[in-house]
């Protein structure tokens, strides 16, 4: 199965039953495959007018409760920040999927990870955050998929499932017997009064700034909550390891088979694999500063996540970068060709 | 015996709007035809920006506030949530709906999603002030057109119902107004059809009302009124612009 498949398929099966999206290369599969299967079984595709009508329509029907998704590439999901924004501000559980390609601008449709920034820091205009999600397999594009719609209607918040071109084009067998925990009661939703409740209001808008900084104050409140107990993350070989690599999604498998062959080579090199880009698993880095010696991000943008590495890890030791960009994948030599001169820096086993 | 009475539909909280705006007016129509179908526990309501932002503080039924112009695609998303049960409205201003959301009008309405807009027409931007609106007059004066709406620099306001008329989609498309009894009467009829053509599942019914704005249009209360007939009206003409259920029994 494909990825952008497999993504499909785990939302139907996490009870999703409207989709919204605006077709964009590579993650056209989502929709093709959303508007084969939900007439089928009762459920709505629509194709919207934009990008910006899709993520709407995704707020329609967050706001009555029901679990919804949208999908879409880079520049797509740059129209869908407003969206995101209002999400946000009106607490509303979403889930979006970014399957990554060059940029900036129009950029190209390869592979990309540059929209690491746009995902962790802030999607759209004021404070706000999002579940980030980085699948590593076809796999994890169905498993996180179901995450990410349990996770945002806990939290009450977006979930995004931050993939890749190659995540998405990439086929691999799947095991889709998931499971799916109940959703929560939403007592919040509207959907009509049935003259037996006072009305609901979902909104964003409050005039009063106390009102609107306690908003904001309650909302981080919950995000600190999510950061302490929602991280993810996968650790190869860093037991012992001088070197920790951090890469994510496509870069993570590369550099799975660099590292291998540099243990091989007597390299005592590991990895942290966030799974969870927000939260950001700082416990695992920091744990790993307290060994290792240097830390390389491999990533498929100029250097974004490196950024938190380094936070994690309160410079403690150096990170370098190994990057390609604009739709260009780092080669297992190019990571290993990384590893051995940060080996060579150290003055260990070359 | 009770005479006059508010509406169910309608909260007790104070509207905010200007003296001798007609929001007020339109507010407490559609609310009486809620009450009148018995539509409150299944409508939900879509707020724009604009100086309707907090209409959702005015309507009995479950609400949600929208981005700017987007309430159409909003609509539709609660609208799919559940097509049966659910009876959704948008109320938009002619910024909203006309300016930055005309994309999601005339999409909605392509589609003939079941829908009911109250599209209010008031030639400006209220809440911002009183900058020119996509339906602002020829040589209309606002603050950003200072010398009079110039159609060789910024074109010619948009007659929305004409526009939408064209398309096969919509079901229902009217334009009022309620600056007199007689024409809030017809106004009413209008928003009472647009919302029973929803119940009837006939799909996208529109209607477009003729609002005042004294406060940014510089103008005593009596004399806005008279200058939606005396200005608007000439422009953006009374009637109904489509009726496809009618025009389909008529053949």
């Amino acid at each position: 199965m494909k990825g952008n498949e497999a993504i499909a398929e785990a939302a139907i099966i996490a009870g999703c039953r409207h989709y919204f999206g605006y077709p964009i290369t590579p993650q056209t599969e989502i929709a093709a495959y959303m508007a084969k299967r939900m007439p089928k079984i009762g459920g709505t595709f629509l194709q919207a007018e934009s990008e910006i009508a899709a993520i709407n329509m995704v707020y329609g029907v967050a706001s009555t409760g029901l679990r919804v998704m949208t999908s879409s590439s880079s520049p797509g999901i740059s129209l869908k920040g407003e969206g995101l924004s209002y999400l946000a501000g009106a607490d509303l559980p979403a889930l979006v999927v970014n399957v990554q390609r060059g940029g900036p601008g129009l950029g190209g449709i390869q592979p990309s990870q540059s929209d690491y920034f746009q995902a962790t820091r802030s999607g759209g205009h004021g404070d706000f955050r999002m579940i980030v999600l980085a699948p590593s397999s076809v796999q994890e594009m169905a498993e996180l998929t179901v995450k990410g719609f349990e996770l945002a209607d806990q939290y009450r918040m977006t979930a995004m499932i931050l993939a890749d071109g190659t995540m998405g084009q990439m086929m691999e067998p799947v095991a889709l017997d998931l499971d799916v925990k109940p959703m929560p009661e939403k007592q919040w939703a509207t959907t009509g009064t049935k003259m037996n409740r006072p009305h609901n209001i979902v909104n964003s808008l409050f005039l009063d700034p106390a009102a609107l900084e306690q908003t904001n104050f309650e909302r981080f409140e919950r995000y600190k909550f999510i950061e302490e107990n929602e991280t993810m993350y996968e650790e190869y070989l860093t037991d012992d390891a001088e070197i920790v690599i951090a890469a994510f999604g496509i870069a993570a498998r590369v550099s799975k088979n660099a590292i291998d062959e540099a243990r091989k080579q007597g390299i005592k090199v590991g990895m942290i694999r966030p799974i969870t880009l927000w939260p950001f698993p700082v416990a695992p880095f920091r744990k790993a500063a307290d060994k290792a010696k240097a830390f390389i991000s491999v990533e498929l943008s100029m250097g974004q996540m490196i950024e938190d590495v380094r936070l994690a890890i309160d410079c403690k030791a150096p990170v370098t970068l190994c990057n390609r960009v604009g739709g260009m994948i780092p080669s297992p030599e190019q990571v290993l060709e990384s590893i051995r001169q940060t080996a060579a820096s150290l003055g260990g086993a070359n | 015996m009770v005479v006059f009475d508010k509406p169910h539909a309608l909260t007790d909280a104070p509207l905010h709007y200007c003296p001798g705006c007609t929001h007020g007016i339109v507010h407490r129509l559609v609310a009486e035809v809620i009450d009148e179908l018995g539509i409150e526990g299944q409508t939900i309501g879509v707020a724009p920006v604009g100086c309707s932002v907090m209409a959702y503080n005015y309507f009995n039924c479950d609400m949600i506030e929208a981005a700017h112009g987007r309430a159409p695609a909003v609509a539709t998303g609660v609208k799919r949530a559940n097509p049966k049960e659910n009876i959704v409205f948008t109320y938009q201003g002619d910024g909203d709906l006309a300016s930055i959301g005309m994309a999601e009008t005339v999409h909605a309405a392509a589609r003939n999603e079941n829908i009911t807009i109250i599209f209010i027409n008031n030639a400006i931007y209220g809440m911002t002030g009183g900058q020119m609106a996509p339906t602002s007059l020829p040589g209309q004066v606002t603050q950003t057109s200072p010398y009079g709406r110039d159609v060789n620099h910024c074109g010619y306001p948009i007659r929305v119902c004409e526009l939408l008329s064209e398309l096969e989609g919509p079901e229902y498309l009217a334009r009022v107004t309620v600056n007199s009894v007689k024409n809030i009467k017809a106004a009413k009829a209008a928003i009472k059809k647009a919302f029973q053509n929803q119940i009837d599942g006939k799909g996208f019914s529109l209607v477009e009302v003729l609002s005042s704005c004294p406060t940014n249009w510089g103008m005593t209360p009596q004399k806005a009124l008279k200058w939606i007939d005396e200005a608007m009206i000439p422009y953006y003409p009374l009637g109904v612009y489509k009726d496809r259920s009618a025009k389909e029994e008529a053949k």
